[in-house]
C-alpha cells in the first residue's frame, strides 16, 4: 500500500543545530494490516508517521502510495491525498474546543462540500458505533479523555480513509481506557481497515491485534516482525 | 461551482461558530469598529445633508446679485441704477432689494431685516424666523420693540412666523414692509441694498456677469453658483475641522481594531494547524478567515452607518451638530432631509471594511502556509 525507500528527514538543515530524525528508512506498509511502530522517545516514530500521512515531505528518499511517487507533490495535492486517504488520531486528540462532538467529527469533510445531511448521517453512524451518540451535542472540552479520543477516532473516519494513523493513542489514557481503545482498534481491523500506529505502551505493542511490529531507534529500523 | 458554493457555506458555518466561541473578543472588536464607522459616517452624512439643504434652499435664490462698490466696500444702490441693467440681454427680471443687519442687545444676536419681494407684511408688522420666535418668546400678534441705530424705539406686531423647513437660512430673519424698513434704518428714498437678477438660461449667467461688469464698472456681480460654492466650502471646512479633531480618537480606535484583527492567538494558530492536518487546504483556512473579517467589518459598517443615520436624521446630530452647523448666536433648529450619497458610502466602505479584511488576512496567510506536521508534536 505504502512504500518508503531510503527515507531521510532532517530538521534545521544547514544550520548548527541540524538534526536527522530519520536516517535511511525502507519500509513497506501493507494494506488491511495493523502495523505498530515501537521505540523510545526520539527514535523517529512520529516523524515517520508525518511522512506516511503526507503532513511533511522527506528530505531524501521516496514515498510511494499505491505505486505512485507522492514525495515531491505540491502541498495542494498532498492535502487532497491526506483528506481522502488518511485519517489521523493525534496523541493530544487535537479537537477544536468550543465545538460540539458532532461538529468536530464532520470538520474534515467540509472541504469536500458533501451534502450536510449525508455528512450528519455518517457522523451519527460513527457516534453510535463508538457508543457516543448521547454525547453528540456536548462541547468537546466537557468530555472525558476516553470520550475525547473516541470523538477523534470518529473524526478520523468521517471521510472513510484507507489508512488510520494513530500517534501514541494510549499515552493519555488509563489502562481501562487503553483496553477500550484496543477493542475499537480490533473492530476497525476486523472491517479490513489498514492501521498504522506508534506506541511504546506494551498494552498496544503486545496486543494480538497488531499484525506487525516495527522497532525503531535513533531514526533507523532495528527490528521488523 | 456547486461544490465551491457548498464549501463556502461550510466555511461560513465554521466562521460563525468560531466568532461565537470568542464572544467577548469579537463583541469588543465589533463595538470598537462600529463606533469608528459611526463617527466617520455621522460627520460625512451630516455635512453632505447640510450642503444639500443649503443647495435646496438657495435653488430659488436669484442667479445674480449686483452690489455697488465704493472704495472697495459695499454701498447703496442709487436711484436710476436699476434701469441701466434692463438693457443687458439675457436678464429676465430685476428686483431691487432692501435688507440689513440689526444687533439685538437682549439676545446678543444679529438679525437680518429684509423686505420680501412678495407677501410683505403691512406697515408696523413683521414676520419673524423660528429662532427669533424661540429666543424672544414671540408668537403671532405679539408686539416687540427694537431700538434703531438712530436711538428711536420702533414697535412692531408679529404677523406671522416663518416655517421651520427653511430654518437653516431663515432662523434670524425679520421680514417687514418697505416703509417700515426705510423708517427703521433711516434709509434714503429710492436707494436699495442690492439688485437681484434672474437669468433664464443658466449658460448665460457668466456672460451676463461680464456684461454687467463692463456696463457698471462700480458694481460687483455675485453669482448663485459662487454662493453655493462658498457654502459648500464652509461646510467642507467644518467637516475637515471635526475630522481633524476626531482624528486622534479615530486613529486610536483604528489601531486597536487593527491590532485585535491582525493578532493571532496561540489557540487560533493551533486550530489552523489542526484544520490543515485533517485535510483543510491553505486556501480553505484563508477563505475562512476572510469570511470572518468580512462578517465583522460588514456588520460593524452596517451597524455604525445605521446608528449614524439615526443620529444625524432623527437626533439632529446632537454630538457633532453644533460644530458642523456653525451659525453665529442663534442656532437654527431644523430637520435635515435624509440624503445618502452612493459615492460617499462607497468611500466609507472602502476605507473601513477593506483595511480590516486585509488586517485579518496577512497574519492568517503566514500561519496558513506553515507545515501541518507541528500538530503531531503537540
Amino acid at each position: 500500500m505504502i512504500e518508503l525507500s531510503a527515507i531521510r528527514k532532517a530538521f534545521n538543515q544547514g544550520r548548527e543545530n541540524e538534526f536527522w530524525a530519520l536516517d535511511g528508512i525502507d519500509l513497506h506498509i501493507e494494506a488491511q494490516k495493523v502495523t505498530a511502530l515501537r521505540g523510545p522517545s526520539g527514535s523517529g516514530k512520529t516523524t515517520l508517521l508525518t511522512l506516511v500521512g503526507c503532513l511533511a515531505r522527506p528530505t531524501e528518499g521516496r514515498v510511494r502510495l499505491a505505486g505512485e511517487d507522492i514525495s515531491g507533490l505540491p502541498e495542494r495535492f498532498l492535502t487532497e491525498i491526506r483528506r481522502r486517504r488518511f485519517g489521523f488520531v493525534f496523541q493530544q486528540f487535537n479537537l477544536i474546543k468550543g465545538l460540539s462532538a458532532l461538529d468536530n467529527i464532520i470538520l474534515p469533510a467540509y472541504p469536500t462540500g458533501q451534502p450536510r445531511k449525508q455528512l450528519l448521517e455518517r457522523a451519527e453512524e460513527l457516534l453510535a458505533r463508538l457508543k457516543l451518540g448521547h454525547r453528540r451535542a456536548a462541547k468537546v472540552e466537557w468530555l472525558s479523555g476516553g470520550e475525547q479520543q473516541r470523538v477523534a477516532i470518529c473524526r478520523a473516519l468521517i471521510n472513510d480513509p484507507e489508512l488510520l494513523i494513530a500517534d501514541e493513542p494510549t499515552a493519555n489514557l488509563d489502562s481501562h481506557l487503553a483496553r477500550e481503545f484496543m477493542a475499537i482498534l480490533e473492530a476497525l481491523a476486523g472491517d479490513g481497515r489498514s492501521i498504522l500506529l506508534s506506541s511504546h505502551d506494551p498494552l498496544v505493542t503486545g496486543s494480538e491485534v497488531v499484525d506487525r511490529l516495527v522497532e525503531m531507534r535513533d531514526g533507523r529500523i532495528v527490528d521488523d516482525r | 461551482m456547486k461544490l465551491w458554493l457548498a464549501r463556502q457555506r461550510y466555511l461560513i458555518d465554521f466562521t460563525l461558530a468560531s466568532l461565537a466561541r470568542r464572544k467577548t473578543r469579537n463583541l469588543g472588536l465589533l463595538f470598537v469598529y462600529t463606533v469608528l464607522v459611526f463617527m466617520l459616517a455621522s460627520v460625512t452624512l451630516y455635512s453632505h445633508a447640510l450642503r444639500q439643504e443649503a443647495a435646496r434652499v438657495l435653488a430659488n435664490s436669484p442667479e445674480v446679485i449686483v452690489q455697488r462698490m465704493v472704495a472697495g466696500r459695499h454701498d447703496l444702490i442709487p436711484p436710476g441704477y436699476i434701469e441701466k441693467i434692463g438693457r443687458i440681454r439675457g436678464v429676465q427680471t430685476r428686483e431691487a432689494r432692501l435688507w440689513g443687519y440689526y444687533y439685538d442687545a437682549v439676545t446678543k444676536a444679529n438679525y437680518t431685516f429684509m423686505v420680501p419681494a412678495q407677501g410683505a407684511p403691512a406697515g408696523g408688522e413683521i414676520i419673524v424666523g423660528p429662532a427669533l420666535e424661540r429666543s424672544r418668546g414671540l408668537a403671532k400678534n405679539n408686539g416687540i420693540s427694537f431700538r434703531s441705530y438712530s436711538g428711536k424705539l420702533h414697535t412692531f406686531v408679529v404677523a406671522d412666523v416663518l416655517p421651520q423647513a427653511s430654518e437653516l437660512v431663515s432662523a434670524d430673519l425679520v421680514l417687514m414692509s418697505d416703509e417700515s424698513f426705510r423708517a427703521f434704518f433711516d434709509y434714503p428714498a429710492g436707494h436699495y441694498t442690492d439688485i437681484a437678477l434672474s437669468v433664464a438660461n443658466p449658460l448665460e449667467v457668466r456672460n451676463v456677469a461680464l456684461k454687467l461688469a463692463a456696463a457698471l464698472p462700480d458694481a460687483r456681480p455675485i453669482l448663485r453658483e459662487e454662493v453655493l460654492r462658498t457654502y459648500a466650502s464652509i461646510f467642507d471646512w467644518r467637516e475637515g475641522i471635526v475630522l481633524a479633531l476626531l482624528s486622534a480618537a479615530i486613529l486610536a480606535f483604528g489601531i486597536l481594531a487593527w491590532d485585535k484583527a491582525s493578532g493571532l492567538s496561540a489557540e487560533e494558530k493551533r486550530e489552523i494547524g489542526i484544520l490543515k492536518a485533517i485535510g483543510w487546504e491553505t486556501g480553505d483556512v484563508i477563505s475562512m478567515k476572510f469570511w470572518e473579517g468580512l462578517l465583522v467589518s460588514l456588520t460593524a459598517f452596517l451597524l455604525g452607518f445605521v446608528a449614524a443615520y439615526a443620529h444625524v436624521f432623527h437626533f439632529a446630530a446632537s454630538l457633532f451638530g453644533p460644530v458642523l452647523k456653525g451659525w453665529a448666536v442663534l442656532y437654527p433648529r431644523f430637520q435635515l432631509t435624509p440624503q445618502i450619497d452612493g459615492l460617499q458610502v462607497a468611500t466609507l466602505f472602502f476605507f473601513t471594511v477593506v483595511p480590516y479584511a486585509a488586517a485579518v488576512l496577512v497574519p492568517i496567510w503566514k500561519a496558513a502556509i506553515t507545515d501541518p506536521d507541528s500538530v503531531m508534536r503537540g
